[in-house]
C-alpha cells in the first residue's frame, strides 16, 4: 500500500462524507416555512413558552409534559407568563391543537421541511382528521 | 515518535468529540436556571383523589345487556380495537387478515370457573356457574406486572392505580407473563384499522406496546367516574379503599365479597359481591 | 488475527455464503415484522412468548455449558482440556450473540430497546439478565481473544486474564440462573413456579452445551488438521452423561411433586404437555420424543461400550442436544402458558415467518462460530506446525 493510494482514499472518503453539502450546493434551498398562527392562536397571542424558546425547546417540553401527565398525573401547566394550559397535544380547547387548530400549518410544514417525523401521531389524533 | 503522536492526536480528537456531544445538553440545562418566572405543573382542581382506588362489583346486578354496555363504553372511549370490525378498505387498503387470538380487551365477560379457577367446584350452583362475570385489571396492591417491567413503563401511581406509559413500553411482554389474571393485551399490529370511531380525546396505541385498563385515570383527573361505573346502572362502585367512610368500604363492611386468586398475595383492588 | 478468517478453502466460502443467504432471507422477513408488528408470529394474547424466547432460553444454556470445559481446565488444571477450552469459550460467544438477537427480534418496539438502560429497574429480573448476559459475553470475548493471541505468539497469556477467567465461572452459572428466575418468580404460572427450575436449567445446559461441543469436535477433526483429542471428548461425554441424568432426575422430581400434590394450577401444564388437556395435545408427540431421546442418550452414555464407540458418540450427543432443545425450547415456554391463568386453552405453533427469522438468527450465530473456530483451529495448527 503506497502513499498515493492512501491519500486518494482519504480524498474520496472526505468527499463522500461531505456529500450532503455538495447536494445542497447543486440544489436550490427553500427558505424554512414559518409556522402560521391561525384561528384561536392568532387571537390569543399567548403560549406556553416564548417564541424563540418554543422553537428551540418544544420537543423537550413535550417530553416533560408527557411524563407529568402519565407518571405524576399532573395535567395543568401554569406557564412562566402566568397563563394556565392543559398539558395535552389534542384534548380540549386548552391543548396544543385546541388553540393551533391547523396541524398541517402549525406542526407539519416545519417538520416536513426539516425531515423529522415525530411519532406522536402514531397514537395521538388530530380531532380535525377524524370524520 | 510517529506512533506516539498518532495516539495523542486520537486522544485529543476523542475528548473533543465527547465535548461536542455534551455541549447541547449543558446549554439546555443551564438555560432553565436563569429565567425569572418559573412554570408550575399541577393537578386539576376538580380531580377525584384517593389513597388507593378500588372497585366493588355487585355480581347480582350483572347481566349480558349491562355487561355489553359497560364493555362498549370502555372500549369505545379508549379506542380499543375490535377485530370483528370490518376494515375500511379505502382508508387501509393493505390490511391483512386478523388472528382473533391476538385480540385486545380491557374489560370483558368471563364465566365463574374461568374468573375464579381456584374456586373450582363441581357442585357450584348453576346461577353462579352461568353468571357472566366482568373481569378487568385488578390494580393489585402488590402488582407482579409492575415488578416485572424492565423500564418502569408499567408502574403504580401514588393513588394505587396500576397504569402504563405507552411512550416507554418496549414490548417485551414480561408483564403479560407476570399477570396472573390475563388482564393485559399486546398490540401485535397497528390497531387503527379496527377502530370504528376514534375518540379524539384519548390516544390510540401503536403496534408493539402492551395495554390494559387504566381505571379511567383521564376521567378521574377531571372529576368524572370511570366509564364502566357510569354505564353499570349501579353494579360497579369505585372509591378509596383506604378511607373507612368511602362508599366501597361501607359496602365491604356489610357484604361478603371475594377477589380473584387471593392466594397469590397480589392483593387485588377489585372486589366481587356474591 | 482476523486476517485468518479471510483465507479459506472453497468449502469454507460456500458455507459462509450459505449462512449469509439464510441471514439475508431472514432479515427480509424481519423487515416485514418490523413494519407490521409481531402479528406475523403465532403468538397470542394467551401465549405471549413463543419460539424466539424459547430458543433464547435454550441458547443461554448452550452458552453456560461452555463453563464445563473452563472449570476442569482452569480450576483443576485438567490438561486434557487445554486444546478445547478455547472452543468452549468461543461457542459461548456465538450462543450469547444469538441470545441477544432473539431478545431483539422478540421486542414489540425494538427501537426503544435502550430504555432498559435509560430507566434501569432493579426489581425486574430482565435488568439482571441484561447485565449477566452482556457481562458474560464481554468476559468470553476478552478471555478467548487474549488467550488465543498468546498461544499464537507462544507466550503466557497476560496475568490479568486470570481473575477474569475465575469471574467467568460464576457468570456462567449466573446467566442461566437469572434466565430461570425470569420465569420461576411469576406468581400465576404454575409450571414455572418451582425452585428446581434454575438447577434444572443448569443441568440441561451442562448436557446440551458439551454435547454440542463434542459434535463440533468431530466436525473440526473432519475439516481441519486440528485434533481436539479423543480423551478430552471422552471426558466431555462423561460430563454430558451426568448432566443429562441430573436433568432427567430433576424433571422426575417435578413430575412427582406435581402429580402427588395434585394441585391443579401446577398439574394442568404437565398434563397438557405429556397427555393433552381438554382435547388439546399439539405438543404431546414432541414432549415424548424429547424424553425418549434424552433417556436413550443417557443410557448410551452410561454404558462404557457405547460411550467409547467413536461412531456412535456423535449420534448420542445429537440425541441429547435435540432432546434438550425440545424439552426446553418447545415445552418449557409454551407449557407455561397453556392453559392460561384463567384456564383457557390457547395452543401455539410458530408460523413460517417466525421460523425463518429464527433460522436467520441461528445462521448469524453459526457465522460467528465458524469464523471464531477458523481462527482457533488455524492458530493451533500454526503453533503445532
Amino acid at each position: 500500500m503506497n502513499k498515493n493510494m492512501i491519500i486518494t482514499g482519504l480524498i474520496i472518503f472526505v468527499l463522500a462524507v461531505l456529500s450532503p453539502f455538495w447536494f445542497n450546493i447543486i440544489t436550490t434551498i427553500e427558505a424554512a416555512p414559518k409556522p402560521e398562527l391561525l384561528g384561536n392562536a392568532k387571537e390569543e397571542k399567548k403560549c406556553v413558552l416564548e417564541k424563540y424558546d418554543m422553537r428551540a425547546n418544544h420537543p423537550s417540553l413535550l417530553d416533560e409534559w408527557r411524563d407529568s401527565v402519565v407518571r405524576d398525573s399532573d395535567r395543568q401547566y401554569k406557564a412562566a407568563n402566568g397563563h394556565t394550559f392543559e398539558m395535552s397535544l389534542s384534548t380540549g380547547k386548552n391543548s396544543c391543537l385546541g388553540c393551533h387548530e391547523d396541524k398541517a400549518k402549525f406542526c407539519d410544514s416545519c417538520h416536513t421541511y426539516a425531515s423529522v417525523d415525530p411519532y406522536c401521531w402514531e397514537c395521538h389524533t388530530n380531532p380535525k382528521e377524524i370524520k | 515518535m510517529m506512533e506516539k503522536s498518532r495516539r495523542s492526536f486520537l486522544r485529543v480528537a476523542g475528548i473533543a468529540a465527547i465535548g461536542l456531544g455534551v455541549s447541547p445538553a449543558m446549554n439546555f440545562a443551564s438555560s432553565d436556571s436563569n429565567g425569572a418566572a418559573v412554570a408550575v405543573k399541577g393537578k386539576n382542581e376538580q380531580a377525584l383523589i384517593a389513597k388507593r382506588w378500588g372497585m366493588v362489583i355487585d355480581t347480582s346486578k350483572l347481566n349480558k345487556e349491562i355487561n355489553e354496555k359497560m364493555i362498549e363504553a370502555c372500549h369505545k372511549a379508549h379506542n380499543v380495537p375490535d377485530f370483528n370490525h370490518e376494515v375500511d378498505k379505502g382508508k387501509y387498503p393493505k390490511t391483512r387478515p386478523v388472528n382473533h387470538k391476538q385480540e385486545i380487551k380491557w374489560i370483558w365477560e368471563e364465566h365463574f370457573p374461568y374468573a375464579f379457577p381456584d374456586k373450582e367446584d363441581e357442585f357450584l350452583a348453576e346461577k353462579f356457574h352461568d353468571l357472566p362475570f366482568l373481569v378487568t385489571c385488578n390494580h393489585c396492591k402488590n402488582a407482579p406486572c409492575v415488578q416485572a417491567c424492565p423500564t418502569k413503563a408499567t408502574f403504580k401511581r401514588e393513588d394505587g392505580i396500576v397504569i402504563m406509559d405507552f411512550h416507554r413500553c418496549i414490548g417485551c411482554r414480561f408483564c403479560m407473563a407476570a399477570c396472573p389474571y390475563g388482564s393485559r393485551s399486546f398490540n401485535f399490529r397497528d390497531p387503527r384499522p379496527f377502530i370504528a370511531e376514534t375518540n379524539p380525546d384519548f390516544p390510540t396505541r401503536s403496534k408493539g406496546v402492551v395495554e390494559k385498563c387504566n381505571l379511567c385515570a383521564e376521567r378521574l383527573s377531571k372529576g368524572e367516574l370511570p366509564h364502566c361505573v357510569e354505564a353499570s346502572e349501579g353494579a360497579i362502585v369505585v372509591g378509596d379503599l383506604e378511607n373507612p367512610e368511602s362508599e366501597v368500604r361501607v359496602i365491604l363492611k356489610e357484604q361478603y365479597a371475594i377477589r380473584r386468586n387471593e392466594a397469590l398475595g397480589t392483593e387485588p383492588s377489585v372486589y366481587y359481591i356474591m | 488475527m482476523l486476517e485468518i478468517a479471510i483465507k479459506g478453502s472453497k468449502n469454507y466460502w460456500l458455507w459462509i455464503v450459505f449462512l449469509l443467504l439464510v441471514m439475508g432471507a431472514g432479515f427480509a422477513v424481519y423487515i416485514d415484522q418490523f413494519m407490521n408488528g409481531l402479528m406475523i408470529t403465532g403468538m397470542s394474547r394467551d401465549v405471549s412468548w413463543g419460539f424466539y424466547i424459547a430458543n433464547f432460553t435454550f441458547l443461554v444454556g448452550v452458552a453456560a455449558g461452555g463453563v464445563m470445559v473452563v472449570i476442569p481446565y482452569y480450576l483443576h488444571n485438567y490438561e486434557k482440556f487445554h486444546r478445547i477450552t478455547i472452543l468452549g469459550e468461543f461457542l459461548a460467544i456465538a450462543a450469547l450473540i444469538m441470545c441477544l438477537l432473539f431478545i431483539i427480534v422478540d421486542l414489540g418496539q425494538p427501537t426503544r430497546m435502550l430504555n432498559v438502560l435509560l430507566y434501569p429497574t432493579p426489581n425486574s429480573m430482565l435488568f439482571y439478565d441484561m447485565l449477566v448476559l452482556n457481562g458474560y459475553l464481554f468476559l468470553n470475548i476478552v478471555i478467548g481473544w487474549k488467550v488465543l493471541e498468546a498461544e499464537r505468539n507462544q507466550v503466557e497469556p497476560p496475568l490479568w486474564t486470570k481473575p477474569l477467567i475465575y469471574l467467568s465461572v460464576p457468570f456462567a452459572i449466573g446467566i442461566h440462573t437469572v434466565t430461570a428466575y425470569l420465569y420461576c418468580g411469576l406468581p400465576g404460572r404454575g409450571y414455572w413456579l418451582t425452585a428446581i427450575l434454575a438447577p434444572r436449567f443448569l443441568a440441561s445446559a451442562f448436557a446440551a452445551g458439551p454435547a454440542f461441543l463434542i459434535i463440533l469436535c468431530y466436525i473440526i477433526k473432519k475439516f481441519t488438521k486440528f485434533d481436539p483429542g479423543w480423551e478430552a471428548m471422552q471426558t466431555l461425554a462423561k460430563i454430558v452423561c451426568w448432566a443429562i441424568i441430573a436433568n432427567l432426575f430433576f424433571f422426575l422430581c417435578e413430575v412427582f411433586v406435581v402429580y402427588y400434590s395434585n394441585i391443579p394450577s401446577h398439574k394442568t401444564h404437565l398434563q397438557y404437555l405429556l397427555f393433552g388437556y381438554h382435547g388439546y395435545h399439539a405438543l404431546v408427540p414432541w414432549m415424548w420424543s424429547g424424553l425418549i431421546m434424552m433417556f436413550t442418550g443417557a443410557f448410551l452414555l452410561v454404558v462404557p461400550q457405547f460411550r467409547n464407540n467413536k461412531t456412535l458418540l456423535p449420534f448420542t450427543c445429537a440425541l441429547i442436544f435435540f432432546g434438550a432443545w425440545i424439552d426446553k425450547g418447545l415445552g418449557m415456554i409454551s407449557g407455561g402458558f397453556v392453559p392460561s391463568p384463567l384456564h383457557h386453552v390457547t395452543e401455539y405453533t410458530p408460523t413460517g415467518p417466525e421460523i425463518m427469522i429464527t433460522l436467520a438468527v441461528y445462521a448469524t450465530g453459526f457465522l460467528v462460530l465458524t469464523i471464531l473456530y477458523k481462527l482457533a483451529t488455524q492458530v493451533k495448527e500454526e503453533v503445532r506446525g
